[in-house]
């Protein structure tokens, strides 16, 4: 591999900056886990602040995701829009963040009001810039207003020292400003690990599902490596606000970092988990050497992988797209993780791909993935089964900084479009936009990153695009609503939910959109029949969810909770939960913060930061039954081609579930029939899950359950109670 | 390569080793402090446990503060080492060594200390082909 020394002129990037503000601060040790302070930066004023963390703060929201929300709810109304000048953008990781001991302890929480749903988006993403970020003195960051020129934020995490500059010739996309940018602030080769970057690339500024990228130098390969922050057009805020990249650097880690009050058992604990990935991995989840595209065939065989826009499960090409491909693919027997201390290991590249297209054709790049939600949305549900098209996607995706999922649950949308004569050669401007068609969807990407063309319309998501058509294209509204594949604006992520009705639950009863991060159910529902009830079905929409949201509150990652489990793992009371591991994070979280948490704290720190979220919604005029609803693809078939490949299923369903009799119906008959079944049977999940949350019908957090999990906030009250 | 043989048939589990190594690395005579462990194995007879030079634990380091050198021993690098233990749960026969309250961890690096004061033998410093 090539290394990077005078590929760029970085003396003459450096000679364009023009320093805007520098700020200094106190440097002190983090302890137990905490700086106790973050970081205020406004864009328009170029005012830079600490701010004292309160002791109230620390209570009630914890870290991560808890301290985002709540800088956030203080910075907006009720009247901020994803571009006004208020809207900020939160990086914050937690108390456990950044040990080097417990795999997955390396994430940082990453939130903004979302141009896609207007509500509050968050995002888990690797990388080392939150780690670095806390170990340079700040729990969280929040950047406000807006710069009227590109910058970048420089942070020294040693020297104590903050710039922002104006930073005019650096790239935009992000594998070549990432690499840019860990050479500039790098003295030397071995340097470059102490240096993280933020940054977007081209395509934020013109789509609505900017992601950003968050990197960490990989020295094996001595290149940046890019994990993203995907979902909900974070990267869009990124660049409307004008931020070029976001560096951090700090040098210094060690195990004891966070200064835990209990060294041995976080050691122990982080030992003991080591051991089991190490030893088991290989026969369960195969995370070391594929990651997590070792789903596909499983997805696959299970009916569960989503192909031509969510209408069916499987498709016999899919073989092309599994595992053992990856595995080829990717490059063997190094340490991918993103962040150190992360055996699980499973953020795997694929080195020296040259690309076929765009303004990079004939380049060999390092390609970061794909993972198994980048093969589901971006190569089986437009059905693209040819997995160096999926690369070239995924690549072009992240330095574009675009959403994988959201990308591909587009792509689907559109295609789908195109086959129902919705839209046509004419209206895609001369894209060719029929399924697997992959040459005409990366056109379309890159006239997203050029800010033209029919990639302006596709790059805004399904939910623009279905009032787009209609409007524009006289195209029936009820139909485009059935096959959009988003929920409060966010394109659904990449497992079938028709056959679920937990599942569908999972991904639409969610804060912040169908993500697959707060509850994955399908096979406790569907596939082992353990949920059966609407009762125990909210019961795991209660406590899957709020359980969850605990990885954000802590800088975790959710991987190592049941990507792998201990061996005796199924004999033990619901295995499902994985119990312990749960034990783990209760020990090295008591371990780190020197509190006495069990595993009931546990779950309630969470259900505060859960209900906070859902008020915080409420807030932004959304966040009430109505937005919890999925289309209609989600729950069932919509056209009688979808009916038919399963049909034998369905009739089985009318049969035996309404006691309808098939025989001598019309399949349109029969998807009406049904529909009416299934939609009721959400509107009664609803209800019950609900019940289960403490929230009212409507679907508004009671004042008696925020006052029980003690999120009895005057603010929050008084907001509830307008809705109650 | 470079290696510490050893022969646990001719131990007599006089620990003389563990004291040489662990006064020798951390200026302390301490087992949890050597990067030979003996331990007992039956009446009469003992087990040695120690590094082979395998290099599982070189693929295993986020850092790469694991590197084999010249000899084809495989050396940690202090300076580089961000204390998470990958390497002590990797290495396939348990001598990635630490101890309570260390950071960073130990290994054998075949210096024939401990071999030269073994009264019985049961150490020799030995070069295989790689
Ligand atoms: S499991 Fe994968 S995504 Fe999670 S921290 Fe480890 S390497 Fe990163
Ligand atoms: S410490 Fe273990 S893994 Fe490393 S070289 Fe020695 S025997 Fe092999
Ligand atoms: S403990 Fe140190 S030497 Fe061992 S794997 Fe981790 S960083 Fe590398």
């Amino acid at each position: 591999m090539s290394t990077n020394e005078a590929k760029y002129d970085i003396e003459k990037f450096k000679k364009a900056h023009k320093i805007l503000k520098e700020f200094s601060y106190e440097l002190k040790p983090v302890v137990k886990g905490y700086n106790d302070r973050t970081l205020y930066i406004n864009l328009a004023t170029l005012e830079i602040k600490e701010k004292p963390v309160p002791a109230a703060m620390k209570k009630k929201f914890i870290g991560g995701k808890g301290f985002d929300l709540k800088l956030l709810w203080d910075a907006v109304s009720g009247s901020t829009r994803w571009d006004s000048p208020e809207n900020e953008i939160c990086i914050a990781t937690g108390p456990i963040a950044g040990n080097t001991n417990y795999p997955g302890s390396g994430k940082s929480l990453v939130t903004t009001i979302s141009p896609q749903t207007g509500i509050p988006i968050d995002s888990n993403v690797g990388g080392h810039f939150g780690p670095y970020l806390k170990f340079s003195g700040f729990d969280a960051m929040e950047i406000q207003d807006k710069s009227d020129r590109d910058v970048i934020i420089y942070i020294d995490g040693n020297q104590g020292k903050i710039q922002i500059f104006e930073a005019p010739l650096e790239a935009l996309d992000s594998h070549v400003l990432a690499e840019q940018l860990h050479e500039m602030y790098a003295a030397n080769e071995r340097e470059k690990q102490h240096v993280s970057v933020v940054s977007a690339g081209r395509g934020s500024e013109h789509a609505w599902i900017g992601c950003l990228n968050f990197s960490y130098w990989d020295k094996r390969r001595k290149l940046p490596r890019l994990k993203q922050a995907g979902r909900g057009g974070i990267g869009t805020v990124f660049r409307n606000k004008k931020i070029k990249a976001l560096v951090v650097k700090y040098s210094g880690l060690t195990g004891k970092s966070n200064n835990p009050v209990d060294l041995e058992t976080l050691q122990k604990t982080g030992l003991k988990l080591h051991k089991e990935i190490i030893s088991l991995d290989d026969k369960q989840c195969q995370m070391r050497t594929i990651g997590t595209a070792h789903l596909v065939e499983i997805m696959n065989d299970y009916d569960l992988l989503p192909t031509k826009n969510f209408r069916f499960g499987s498709h016999p090409d899919a073989v092309k797209l599994a595992s053992w491909v990856w595995k080829k693919y990717f490059t063997q027997n190094v340490p991918d993780g993103c962040w150190y201390g992360c055996t699980m290991s499973c953020a795997h590249g694929v080195d020296n791909f040259e690309l076929k297209t765009g303004p990079y054709k004939g380049h060999k790049v390092l390609v970061d993935g794909p993972e198994y939600e980048t093969v589901g949305g971006c190569g089986s549900n437009p059905a693209i089964f040819d997995p160096d098209a999926v690369i070239e996607i995924n690549f072009y995706c992240d330095t574009y900084g675009l959403d994988t999922i959201s990308f591909g649950t587009l792509t689907g949308f559109i295609m789908d479009c195109y086959e129902n004569g919705i839209l046509n050669k004419e209206r895609t401007g001369g894209l060719e936009m029929t399924w697997g068609n992959w040459r005409a969807a990366l056109e379309m990407m890159h006239q997203i990153a050029r800010g033209e063309g029919f990639g302006l319309v596709a790059g805004k998501g399904v939910k623009y695009m279905q009032e787009y058509f209609a409007k524009e294209y006289g195209a029936d509204a009820q139909f485009l609503k059935d096959i959009g594949m988003h929920g409060k604006g966010l394109e659904q992520s990449e497992y079938q939910s028709k056959e679920s009705l937990a599942q569908q639950g999972g991904y639409y009863l969610t804060n912040k959109g169908p993500q697959h991060d707060e509850a994955w159910l399908i096979f406790m529902d569907m596939v082992n029949n353990q949920i059966p009830t609407f009762e125990k079905k909210a019961e795991a929409l209660h406590y899957f969810p709020v359980f969850r949201t605990w990885f954000s509150l802590q800088g975790l990652c959710k991987l190592p909770w049941n990507d792998v489990e201990p061996a005796d793992n199924a004999e033990q009371d619901e295995p499902n939960k994985v119990p312990a591991h749960v034990q783990n994070y209760v020990d090295i979280y008591n371990a780190i913060t020197g509190e006495k948490i069990d595993k009931k704290e546990l779950m309630l720190q969470s259900e505060r930061v859960y209900n906070f979220q859902r008020v915080f919604n409420l807030k932004m005029g959304h966040g009430k039954r109505p937005d919890d609803y999925p289309p209609y693809r989600a729950m069932g078939p919509v056209t009688a081609e979808e009916y038919e490949s399963r049909a034998e299923r369905y009739d089985k369903a009318l049969q035996e579930k309404q006691n309808i009799n098939p025989q001598g119906k019309s399949t349109e008959e029969k998807i009406k029939l049904l529909r009416q079944y299934r939609e009721q049977q959400y509107e009664s999940l609803i209800d019950a899950v609900f019940k289960r949350r403490g929230w009212s019908r409507d679907g508004v957090p009671t004042v008696e359950h925020l006052k029980e999990i003690g999120m009895d906030l005057p603010e929050l009250i008084e907001l509830v109670k307008k809705h109650l | 390569m470079k290696y510490l043989h050893t022969f646990a048939e001719k131990c007599n589990g006089c620990n003389t080793c563990m004291s040489v190594c662990s006064q020798l690395y951390f200026k302390v005579d301490d087992p949890e402090k050597s990067a030979i462990k003996v331990s007992a194995a039956g009446k009469n007879s003992f087990a040695l446990s120690v590094c082979n030079q395998c290099r599982v634990c070189v693929a295993e380091c986020p850092t790469a503060a694991i590197t084999v050198n010249k000899l084809g021993v495989v050396m940690i690098n202090k300076t580089l080492c961000i204390n998470c233990l990958a390497c002590v749960a990797a290495c396939p026969t348990d001598v990635m060594m630490t101890y309570r309250g260390g950071l960073v961890p130990f290994k054998c690096i075949a210096c024939d200390a401990c071999a030269k004061q073994c009264p019985t033998g049961a150490l020799k410093i030995e070069v295989k082909e790689d």
